[in-house]
């Protein structure tokens, strides 16, 4: 099967720096695929490159097959959802969804019927004699994501699509994307610096720093077994063992990641492997409470249940945790 | 206003209030003087009031004459400088390149440097290139001042018309020219109008660098200078005067409410 | 047709707008020459043209005889320029440019900070119009006004009578130098036009450096025990500062030049924009007008490179 997205070897430069360095990357049809990583980590420059705005340094892109080196973005299948939204400022929400369809040559009646239903689909309906300046930010969303999906592309992308919204509405609005996409079949690609919103969503994960994928995985794979000390620490602030902790653990390794919640407390089996240290501070973070350890200079962070009875500061206590839940890593 | 009202310094109220009058008093004396019967001096309080100077001016062809080139020379000049002025920022907001400052400073060097300079430059290059004056020197000198004014106002506009616009544009599958139709063009036009219109209003006013690249003809700001000078008809000269600082407001508040309905469209996209 | 469309890469489409916009898109270098092209040319060669022409000029002298301009590259001319009646003229012009800029900034600086914290709304407009209004009337008509304002039977000798105050007036016009036979062909007279022409240009740029000064810093100021005195000289006044600087770029720079306004009003003793007109055109002596118009440019360099240090260029 065809690639929705393949990037063989991809580049891009701006001057000196390499904001996309040797990328190779294969989207499958009908995936919801996330692009992870810090500012500046090269994740948006891919997306770019995908829509048409970059063209690569080096390397080659297909889209479907089809050589997208070159080809503008005019003439690419291939719509974005725009981070700040990029409504037309001067058009009414049905002129600004019906757009696309507009400069196609689409006649006025039918186009006006099909932004009618994208804005339906948008739970929007009615809302198209409006100015983007009426709405809020969710509902700009919304129209943003409308006005895209109204040429119904073959890939869709979305750049930080939930960044400008509040928590409860990003929440909502990951539930209504991910079906939108189940529903539709289109390929998304979307780009995001909050590892919970990629794990959440995404069917697999790419993990970018320095313009490289770290990782490409399923948001599982990526969560319980990062290969890098990066991907452990970006995704869900692990705890990176160090080679002296290990060898006390009987266990010959560069660096391991560890879970804070795959931690227990006091508890101590024969099957657990078991570090002594003394708590450095507490925190209580609603649901579960954040206790810091040091293990002989090795800071332990352990996320506990908030129904535990929580240790006090300065107490010496023993952890345990499973041999399973510790994941040797290939490069510190 | 309210609450801070009462708090403004009234040592403050007062210096920005007069300052105020000192810019505006002046103005108004012009609309009064323009109905005095006094003919031979400039006379406070004018001994009477009448309308017949606006008779008089009505009928006089040297002002009509002046008034009818002066729109021309305004017209040409503003269409010139309208064209050069929105490729100027269009290429200074649009697009990263190498000496966008000198570009920058290029433009805004004609009114930087003093009106005299720039009208003596033209003056001798005309006449080193045996060029004989005519409406189209008048036309060159005025264009070439009033490009910043349309740029300023064009580049501000630019800013706000964010890339991602354009972006969001082409990645619905509109080309640069659908794009520059359906998205640029809208969201520019207000300001490029009011540009227009302070385009026109410097050129209509201007004196200096007219004074240097016409030749014979005399647009109405030179009739002006030459009644200041040796004053023929008081009269006529204040009405004249009154008709033009009417004229020159008008394109004034119209460019102003122009930029001002463009800054809360601009700003309702954000 | 539809435009719904299973092909990942939608077809070239012809047209002689669609190619075009393609090639573009290709070479946006094109597309920058094209944008570029038509301004640069016209500024770079007929106004920078003239300009360097011009420039050429003060290099050559003219033969005191024939009266001929003699093309030899030479220094004479500029040393002209060093000879105590046109030195006299530039300094005068450069005394006058400095104190109208001075003025400008202290009448425009209540105006401006008014308008920039006080005004809300309605009030915002109103202040904004009233300053652009002067700003942009016929410069000709505001000398004009002058000219009636300052004249012997003018409004002003008017008031002063009214007021029994003539006798001031008289005591300022017996002054050497600020003074004259009446206020329209005195100095002081020249200055107050200069004044009221130019000072509106520097309103706005104050004002719109005093905008980017949240509010709170002043409240901040007071709060740590600033009186306004103080507020103004260590938060207010270095704020300002670059609008000040902007708006005095204007003003230092169209009083340099202007030679119309001490033509109307003022003393017989000439300003550098009347010594290039007159060099120019009765006396028929490019080479020294054009070696006397190289001043306010040399002038004006030096000072905006002083205020691009200092940051203004941002407020304008």
């Amino acid at each position: 099967m065809t690639a929705a997205v393949l990037f063989q070897k991809v580049s891009r430069h701006f001057g000196n720096v390499r904001a996309v360095d040797g990328v190779d990357l294969s989207i499958a049809e009908g995936e919801f695929f996330a692009m992870l990583g810090p500012s500046g980590s090269g994740k948006t420059t891919c997306l770019r490159l995908m829509a048409g705005f970059e063209q690569p340094t080096d390397g080659h892109i297909e889209i479907f097959g089809e050589t997208a080196e070159g080809v503008p973005p005019y003439r690419r299948n291939v719509n974005t959802v725009f981070q700040d939204y990029a409504l037309f400022p001067h058009l009414s929400i049905l002129d600004n969804v019906a757009y696309g369809l507009m400069v196609k040559g689409v006649g006025r009646e039918e186009r006006r019927k099909a932004a009618e239903d994208a804005l339906a689909m948008v739970k929007l309906p009615g809302y198209g004699v409006r100015k983007p300046g009426q709405l809020s930010g969710g509902q700009r969303q919304r129209v943003a994501l409308a006005r895209a999906l109204v040429n119904r592309p073959k890939v869709l992308l979305l750049d930080e699509p939930l960044g400008a919204l509040d928590l409860k509405l990003r929440e909502q609005m990951q539930e209504e994307l991910k079906s939108l996409q189940k529903s539709l079949g289109i390929t998304f690609v979307f780009v995001t610096h909050d590892q919970g919103e990629a794990l959440s969503m995404a069917d697999r994960i790419a993990v970018f720093n320095n313009g490289k994928i770290q990782q490409l995985g399923t948001p599982e794979d990526i969560y319980k077994r990062p290969q890098t000390r990066f991907v452990a620490d970006f995704v869900g602030s692990s705890n990176v063992l160090s080679s002296a902790t290990l060898a006390k653990l009987g266990i010959s390794a560069g660096a391991a990641s560890l879970r804070p919640e795959a931690i227990q407390i006091g508890t101590s089996w024969a099957e657990l492997l078991t570090l002594s240290g003394t708590v450095v501070a507490c925190s209580f973070l609603g649901a579960v409470n954040r206790i810091t350890v040091d293990c002989d200079g090795q800071r332990i962070i352990i996320s506990a249940p908030a129904a535990m009875p929580v240790p006090e500061q300065g107490a010496n206590i023993t952890l345990a945790f499973s041999r399973n839940d510790m994941h040797v890593m290939e490069q510190a | 206003m309210r609450s801070d009202r009462s708090s403004t310094p009234l040592s403050l109220k007062i210096a920005a209030g007069a300052g105020l009058l000192f810019l505006h008093v002046p103005i108004l004396l012009i609309f009064l003087y323009a109905f005095t019967t006094e003919e031979k001096s400039y006379q406070f309080p004018p001994p009477g009031l009448t309308l017949q100077w606006f008779a008089v001016t009505w009928n006089r062809p040297d002002v009509w004459e002046a008034l009818l080139l002066s729109i021309k020379v305004a017209s040409i000049a503003t269409a010139i400088a309208l064209v050069l002025g929105t490729l100027c920022a269009a290429a200074v907001s649009q697009t990263r390149f190498f000496g966008r400052e000198v570009i920058s400073l290029l433009v805004i060097l004609p009114i930087a440097l003093p009106g005299i300079i720039t009208g003596i430059a033209l003056r001798s290059a005309f006449s080193m290139a045996d060029i004989p004056f005519s409406v189209w020197t008048i036309v060159l000198g005025h264009a070439t001042f009033c490009v910043v004014v349309v740029y300023n106002n064009a580049v501000a506009r630019f800013r706000r018309v964010s890339g991602s616009l354009i972006e969001a544009s082409m990645d619905l599958g509109a080309d640069g020219f659908q794009t520059f139709r359906h998205v640029i063009l809208p969201n520019i036009g207000t300001a490029l109008l009011a540009g227009g219109m302070l385009a026109f209003a410097l050129s209509f006013d201007e004196v200096i660098v007219t004074t240097f690249t016409g030749g014979q003809q005399s647009t109405l700001p030179i009739w002006m200078l030459e009644e200041l000078i040796r004053p023929r008809q008081r009269p006529v000269t204040n009405v004249v005067a009154m008709v033009v600082v009417l004229v020159t407001f008008l394109p004034i508040l119209a460019a102003y409410y122009l930029t001002r309905e463009g800054d809360q469209i601009a700003g309702a996209g954000k | 047709m539809s435009a719904v469309t299973h092909q990942s890469i939608l077809p070239e489409r012809s047209g002689l707008a669609r190619r075009l916009s393609d090639f573009l898109w290709r070479h946006p270098h094109v597309l920058l020459l094209i944008l570029l092209g038509p301004p640069v040319l016209w500024l770079g060669i007929i106004y920078l043209g003239s300009l360097l022409a011009l420039l050429l000029q003060s290099f050559f002298s003219i033969d005191d005889f024939s009266g001929l301009i003699n093309y030899e590259f030479t220094l004479a001319t500029y040393k002209q320029l060093l000879i105590p009646a046109n030195f006299d003229i530039i300094l005068r012009t450069v005394v006058m440019a400095a104190l109208v800029t001075l003025a400008s900034a202290i009448i425009a600086f209540p105006i401006a900070y008014y308008a920039a914290r006080y005004a809300k709304g309605k009030w915002k407009a109103i202040f904004y119009l009233g300053v652009m209004l002067p700003l942009w009337s016929s410069y000709l008509v505001k000398i004009y006004a002058w000219k009636l304002i300052l004249a012997k039977e003018g409004i002003v000798t008017w008031a002063l009578t009214k007021l029994h105050l003539l006798w001031l007036l008289d005591a300022w016009l017996a002054l050497p130098v600020v003074g004259g036979n009446s206020l329209s062909i005195s100095y002081t007279g020249t200055f107050i036009v200069f004044i009221y022409v130019w000072m509106p240009f520097m309103i706005l740029p104050i004002q719109a450096s005093l905008e980017r000064v949240p509010g709170n810093l002043i409240e901040a100021s007071a709060d740590l025990g600033g009186n306004p005195a103080q507020t103004f000289k260590y938060v207010l006044f270095p704020l300002a500062l670059p609008g000040i600087v902007a708006g005095s770029i204007f003003t230092f720079s169209l009083t340099l030049g202007d030679y119309i306004i001490p033509q109307v009003i003022g003393s017989s003793r000439l300003f550098i924009g009347q010594a290039v007109y007159a060099q120019q055109g009765t006396a028929g002596n490019i080479p020294l007008a054009a070696a006397f118009s190289v001043v306010p440019i040399v002038i004006m360099g030096l000072y905006l490179w002083m205020a691009k240090r200092m940051g203004a260029f941002d407020a304008l």
